[in-house]
């Protein structure tokens, strides 16, 4: 499989991709043909729109470009930046059983966006503060997990797995006593809504940031693939191959609570899929970042419009919260790999 | 002189590893470093390919302060194989030996036809063309040494950093390896536990014990009974081997000593 052309294979996944939008945009309680998806989509280009004539109801409409477009292209923009920080973080820790998720970095990212939610925090950012907030939980816990996991020189595995989960426990306590202290039972009920993971709440307006930081992010660590290459040797080795480790490091740290900050503001905490795609990837394409990075990013987002779609139409109208579905495909899917000896978190077995 | 390194002392949260160490490797030497577990070999390695900087002292490569260069220049002028610990994710040989180009890359230049030839011969000249496409987790141990081998010459650097090569390697592929390491003409520095490699392959040996050098020069001067129990601990039996006519170090344990002293008893008799 490592000699399939990656073009090729990135071309087929943008095609997957779009036919992914337009059908989980026409699923719903309302049908609608995917053509009218398109025509009303092209209807809000500058200058095509003159060219598309209007042959579909204001309830469509409102539908389709109001509320199912902005839903399933969060839906992508968040599965692409889970998979590219999985891909990122797992770099970092040169683990691949990292993910913001299980190692706590997202239960930094929730306090601080509870913070937000509730208490009004950094609410000198204005519409940024969540992101913000955010951000800054996510920062502060990936920046302890990582050195509490160094301490004594060479972080190992268990060590990391050990910090991650004690810093995730004593996050996930802040954050629940945050919500106890609350002064309003409205704030405390968005926010173990937000907490649970959804996309419920997508809006045109709320995609701008997250489409930059995962765009922005990707094209850095796209352009830092050899670097990131060598850190999975070792860090010392990838010192010895002209990486500057410390300087890499802390770009690594920054763009992990970054995205993670970011994806969690918008979505809360959607577990399994920044662990899951980067080793689905990695069983296809090999590991190195300069195709596992583009090939995650596009499976990410195809695997969560797909989850998200699931998610919304299994109960109808009642809606499943997403990480349910996210964790019932990625609890069984990694039973199976575990089961298939020619794998083993990464290829040790091979 | 391609390394100099002068008075060079390490220390771990407040304990001394190397002491006060100065060493030269001269250009297209091919320079040992032995002594025993814990002698500070591969901290000495440490502080000369950049993972652990010395607490004093000074290092220069060609004449540069070796710590002012940068990661990439000074990735360019010294490629290194470590004593690889495990490697978690899957690469194939192909990926891994291009790794060795990255110090020659810009931050968007993505690699040339001219990298591929480059990582082909690298490949080539340790023998190891048929297993590009293969997976790095399914060589053998000599492969891997010989596919690292490979990465550092990619780098194209004149200057090799080996930290035990021939390490849990078959004598086969010991022998392998270090004849390819032998015949790429480059300065070498290797850390080197086997005592009659050593002597096989090294222009010069730097005796290294307690984070102290005790001794210094031609393998037929260092490899001493007298210096081999001062530095080892051990008896040996020290010859010329009459093919090789380097020193051959044949190593004879306590048990033995006893008997041989009885029998020398025994002989001497009325």
């Amino acid at each position: 499989m490592r000699r399939t052309s990656l073009t090729v294979l990135i071309l087929s996944l943008m095609i997957v991709l779009l036919v992914s939008i337009t059908l989980a945009i026409t699923l719903g309680s309302v049908d609608i043909h995917p053509r009218t998806v398109w025509r009303i989509a092209l209807n809000h280009v500058p200058f095509l729109g003159e060219w598309t004539t209007e042959d579909w109801t204001r309830a469509q409409h409102s539908i389709i470009w109001d509320i199912r477009f902005p839903r399933v292209l969060l839906a992508a923009v968040v599965g692409a930046g889970l998979s590219v920080v999985g891909v990122a973080i797992q770099s970092l820790v040169r683990n691949s059983l990292a993910d913001p998720y299980i190692l706590g970095v997202s239960s930094g990212a929730s306090v601080g966006a509870t913070l937000v939610i509730l208490f009004g925090a950094f609410s000198m950012y204005g519409q940024y503060a969540l992101s913000v907030g955010a951000f800054l939980g996510s920062l502060l816990s990936i920046v302890l997990i990582f050195s509490l996991s160094r301490i004594g020189g060479q972080n190992s595995t268990v060590r990391l797995l050990m910090a991650g989960i004690a810093i995730s426990a004593i996050l996930s306590g802040v954050t629940s006593l945050i919500i106890f202290s609350a002064p309003n039972e409205h704030g405390i009920r968005s926010v173990l809504f937000w907490l649970s993971g959804s996309l419920a709440g997508a809006k045109w307006e709320y995609l701008t940031i997250p489409s930059l930081v995962v765009l922005v992010c990707l094209a850095v660590l796209l352009a830092q693939y050899r670097s990131l290459n060598s850190m999975l040797m070792g860090e010392e080795s990838a010192s010895t191959l002209g990486v500057n480790t410390v300087q890499f490091r802390k770009l690594l740290l920054v763009i992990t609570a970054l995205l993670t900050g970011v994806i969690v503001a918008i979505s809360g905490s959607i577990g399994f899929v920044g662990l899951m795609m980067p080793h689905i990837v990695r069983v296809i394409v090999g590991s190195d970042h300069r195709r596992v990075l583009p090939v995650s990013a596009l499976l990410g987002a195809i695997f969560l419009i797909w989850a998200d779609a699931l998610a919304r139409l299994s109960f109808a109208p009642e809606e499943l919260p997403i990480g349910i579905i996210t964790a019932l495909c990625g609890g069984p899917f990694f039973i199976w790999l575990m089961l298939r000896s020619s794998y083993s978190f990464g290829g040790g077995g091979r | 002189m391609k390394l100099v390194a002068s008075d060079i002392t390490v220390s771990l949260t407040n304990k001394r590893i190397i002491h006060d160490i100065g060493m030269e490797v001269k250009e297209g030497e091919f320079v040992g470093l032995i002594g025993p577990n814990g002698s500070g070999k591969s901290t000495l390695l440490k502080s000369i390919y950049r993972v652990m900087k010395p607490t004093a002292g000074w290092i220069g490569l060609d004449g540069d302060d070796l710590y002012k260069l940068s990661p990439k220049e000074s990735a360019r002028r010294m490629s290194v194989v470590r004593q690889e610990s495990s490697v978690e994710f899957d690469f194939s040989v192909q990926e891994i030996v291009m790794m060795g180009r990255s110090p020659h890359k810009k931050t968007f230049q993505l690699d040339s036809v001219e990298d591929k030839d480059i990582s082909d011969k690298a490949l080539a000249r340790v023998d190891m063309s048929d297993y590009a496409e293969r997976s790095f987790f399914s060589l053998s141990g000599g492969e891997k040494q010989r596919v690292l081998i490979a990465r550092a010459l990619a780098q194209q650097a004149d200057f090799l950093v080996l930290d035990e090569p021939t390490n849990h390697l078959d004598v086969r592929y010991q022998l392998q390896v270090m004849d390819i390491v032998r015949q790429l003409g480059i300065t070498v520095l290797s850390a080197l536990h086997d005592l009659n490699i050593a002597a096989m392959y090294c222009d010069r040996l730097y005796v290294l014990k307690e984070g102290h050098l005790v001794a210094s020069g031609s393998p037929d001067e260092m490899l001493t009974s007298d210096l081999i129990r001062e530095v080892f601990g051990v008896e040996t039996d020290v010859s010329v081997h009459p093919i090789t006519g380097k020193k051959q170090i044949y190593f004879i344990s306590t048990a033995f000593q006893a008997k041989g002293i009885r029998t020398a008893e025994v002989s001497s008799g009325p």
